[in-house]
């Protein structure tokens, strides 16, 4: 073997070191990543819907827990609070949600035709109206005050126009309002 | 050894037509819904045009791109005449038909559905039929690439395949693979509704499909600009590629890890569970790792560039760059609007950060820097590379292409860094207009604001690239040479099999999409009741 030969010899083995640190950091890197996934997604159960439920968009408004007289906000006998809603082409029902401030709130919604999309501007609730299946997403506000709640999927031409509107009230006036019964919604308010 | 050029520059020029004709669309876009353009009065030209632009640019462009670069890499990396010509034209002539076809209902107003499709919104069947051809004729392309490698290999048993040439059938095999999920929605439950021949779709499990397409097309997209990383940039800097068997494992990992990941588009929605969409999250996170070593291995290579160039120190070497070379540049900008892109790509696989932008224009934002920026950048810098190779004749207006670089640079910059905070803020995407008069949408009109110049920006820069190209065809003429690829530090003699064919990835691939996928869209065909009744587009 000549000099030439054991000098490209050992400048091979060094680049093959370099490079195979460099490999093991991203390696750490994404295996941090997921772990970091898993973690937030366990311990903190920040696990999206576990299950998946159906229902037929073509009869939601007939029967079922979609039917109109069943949407808005209602206060369970936990003191939990349960929010039911759809949307359509181009709005939702209810337009405006009311809720309690400082309350577990559990938002059941469906599309009654193509998908579509909530959003609360402001806060991480963020889900997908697809029809046929029902979306579910637990929610906590810690401040009172008007969130503006667009639909975020195209869902044809008047999707610029679909904005609905989230009013968080305090935890007491929700209970004075909702002692009456029935769904809750920002109308007449 | 580029004989069939009128071929491949027949793939280039369809494809910078077409990018021409959406990067305006796009510009006008964000013109109409910034507070700086009067509301448009019609909305609906708003989703046509969306329409449009996304197909061109998400469909035709990329494709044209790689399928162009594919030929020319198969017939200077092999050195022999490309087998297969007239299937080539066959399957360029699909793609002019398909794409006809397909704008001809977008134009008229009865398919704007965007290019991701949304069922049960139906738009007009040509529309999806157009897609179709376009897919068909790119399939050609793929099985082109695998003929030619195998005619080489038969001339050449046992020889390390060309970098260029192993990563180029690794792009084709990525993407054949990745459009199966899209096609199979198309064929399986879209056409036969916009044929009229059902009423009902399930659209929780179309999602699921156009999701399998969805992530790994992006690959796809960033196959040609990887190739150009390492196989151009080098080359044309004066250096060497640091490790030619680094390069390989990079392309087969995107080959095995990019497909199986694409849930991570469905994460807020109902109809995939927690676990699957856990599984993809994971999946998606390793997909950082070609990307990690790519950075590695490029960055490696244009130091040793700056060290022959008399480069000294820990930094020092940065300086003793080639900046005035085209391809330094974009390489440059390209790594830049990559590792912005990147990050915020790492923010959207988690779905605990995901929930705040899904669907945002954070998302709009991550993507064209991504694919607008850090891959059409290359798309550039590969035709001004190849372009003295296709036309015999030199390309001289070198400031200009400089300026061109920068503008794309700076332009991409403007348009996509207040979409991000936007998207912070709850903006969603896909929306002609917004109502800037309104308190709580005030505040963002100034992002918008900037957004629409930056869009401006690059069609400037767009329409100098399509300059630069035209004159390039009247300049004097040259001997160009051979068209040569970048060389590595240590030129293997021999490749182990696994880095040297793709039979073993393929199948990894294969099967790895299939456990990912199987389970969530068997489960999703066998549920009974999810069929919902189709919206016909522009149906009163």
């Amino acid at each position: 073997m000549s000099a030439g030969d054991t000098h490209t010899h050992g400048s091979a083995e060094v680049a093959a070191r370099v490079e195979r640190r460099w490999a093991t950091i991203a390696v750490i890197i994404v295996v941090g990543m997921a772990l970091l996934a898993a973690f937030a997604g366990i311990h903190r159960a920040t696990m999206p819907q576990p299950r998946v439920e159906t229902t037929d968009p073509s009869r939601i408004h007939l029967s079922g827990e979609f039917v109109e007289s069943n949407l808005g906000s209602v206060l369970e006998a936990n003191g939990n609070v349960t929010v039911r809603a759809i949307g359509q082409q181009y709005s939702f029902t209810p337009a405006c949600i009311v809720v309690p401030v400082d309350t577990p709130i559990t938002m059941r919604a469906t599309s009654a035709d193509v998908v579509h999309g909530i959003l609360i501007q402001g806060t991480n609730i963020n889900t997908m109206l697809v029809p046929g299946y029902i979306s579910e997403q637990l929610m906590r506000f810690t401040k009172t005050g008007d969130y503006l709640m667009p639909c975020q999927e195209f869902c044809s031409f008047g999707h610029e126009g679909m904005w609905g509107k989230v009013k968080v009230i305090d935890k007491a006036d929700f209970a004075n309002r909702a002692k009456g019964g029935g769904r809750l919604s920002c109308v007449g308010q | 050894m580029l004989v069939n050029r009128k071929l491949i520059l027949a793939h280039f020029w369809l494809a910078f037509a077409v990018f021409g004709f959406a990067l305006t669309l796009g510009a006008w876009q964000m013109f109409i819904r910034s507070p700086i353009g009067t509301w448009l009065s019609n909305p609906e030209l708003y989703y046509r045009s969306l329409t449009a632009h996304g197909t061109v640019m998400g469909y035709v462009f990329p494709t044209l791109v790689a399928m162009g670069f594919g030929y020319a890499i198969s017939e200077s990396a092999l050195e022999q005449r490309l087998v297969g010509v007239r299937w080539a034209w066959t399957g360029f002539w699909l793609i002019v038909a398909g794409a006809i076809m397909a704008v001809v209902p977008v134009a008229l107003g009865r398919a704007s559905v965007l290019y991701t499709f949304y069922p049960p919104l139906i738009g007009n069947v040509f529309y999806y039929l157009g897609v179709v051809l376009v897919v068909v004729g790119s399939w050609i392309w793929v099985a082109l690439m695998a003929i030619n490698l195998r005619v080489w290999r038969k001339a050449h048993p046992g020889a390390p395949v060309p970098l260029a040439m192993f990563a180029n059938v690794a792009g084709s095999y990525l993407w054949a693979w990745t459009a199966v999920g899209a096609a199979l929605e198309l064929l399986l439950q879209i056409i036969p509704v916009a044929a009229g021949l059902k009423a009902t779709i399930d659209a929780g499990l179309a999602r699921v499909f156009f999701s399998w397409t969805l992530h790994a097309i992006v690959y796809f997209w960033l196959m040609p600009t990887y190739i150009a990383y390492y196989t151009i940039v080098p080359r044309a800097i004066g250096g060497r590629v640091y490790s030619d068997s680094m390069a390989r494992i990079s392309f087969i990992l995107f080959l095995v890890v990019a497909m199986p990941i694409g849930m991570h588009h469905t994460f807020a929605d109902p109809q995939v569970g927690a676990g699957f969409k856990f599984i993809h999250s994971a999946f998606t996170a390793l997909v950082a790792l070609p990307t990690l070593l790519t950075v590695f291995t490029i960055c490696a290579s244009v130091e040793i560039a700056a060290r022959l160039r008399g480069g000294r120190g820990m930094f020092g070497w940065i300086r003793a760059l080639p900046w005035d070379n085209p391809m330094m540049l974009a390489l440059a900008f390209s790594f830049v609007m990559l590792g912005f892109g990147g990050a915020g790509g790492l923010i959207n696989m988690s779905y605990q950060l995901d929930a705040s932008i899904h669907n945002t224009q954070w998302i709009t934002g991550h993507f064209h820097l991504i694919f607008g920026g850090a891959i059409v950048i290359m798309y550039f810098a590969i035709a001004y590379d190849l372009w003295p190779h296709l036309t015999g004749r030199e390309l001289i207006d070198i400031r200009l292409i400089r300026t061109q670089l920068w503008l794309w640079f700076i332009g991409m910059i403007i348009t996509t860094f207040p979409w991000h905070w936007v998207g912070i803020l709850g903006m969603p995407r896909r929306m002609a207009y917004f109502d800037f008069g309104d308190p709580a949408i005030a505040p963002q009109a100034l992002s918008v604001t900037f957004s629409a110049i930056g869009g401006f920006i690059l069609l400037a820069s767009g329409i100098m690239f399509i300059v630069i190209l035209a004159r390039g065809m009247r300049a004097p003429r040259v001997a160009a040479g051979p068209y040569r690829f970048a060389l590595a530090v240590h030129q293997p003699a021999t490749v182990p099999v696994a880095l040297n064919t793709h039979a073993l990835w393929v199948a990894l691939m294969i099967v790895l999409t299939l456990t990912n996928y199987g389970y969530p869209i068997v489960t999703l065909a066998l549920t009974e009741g999810t069929s919902v009744p189709a919206v016909y587009v522009g149906a009163q």
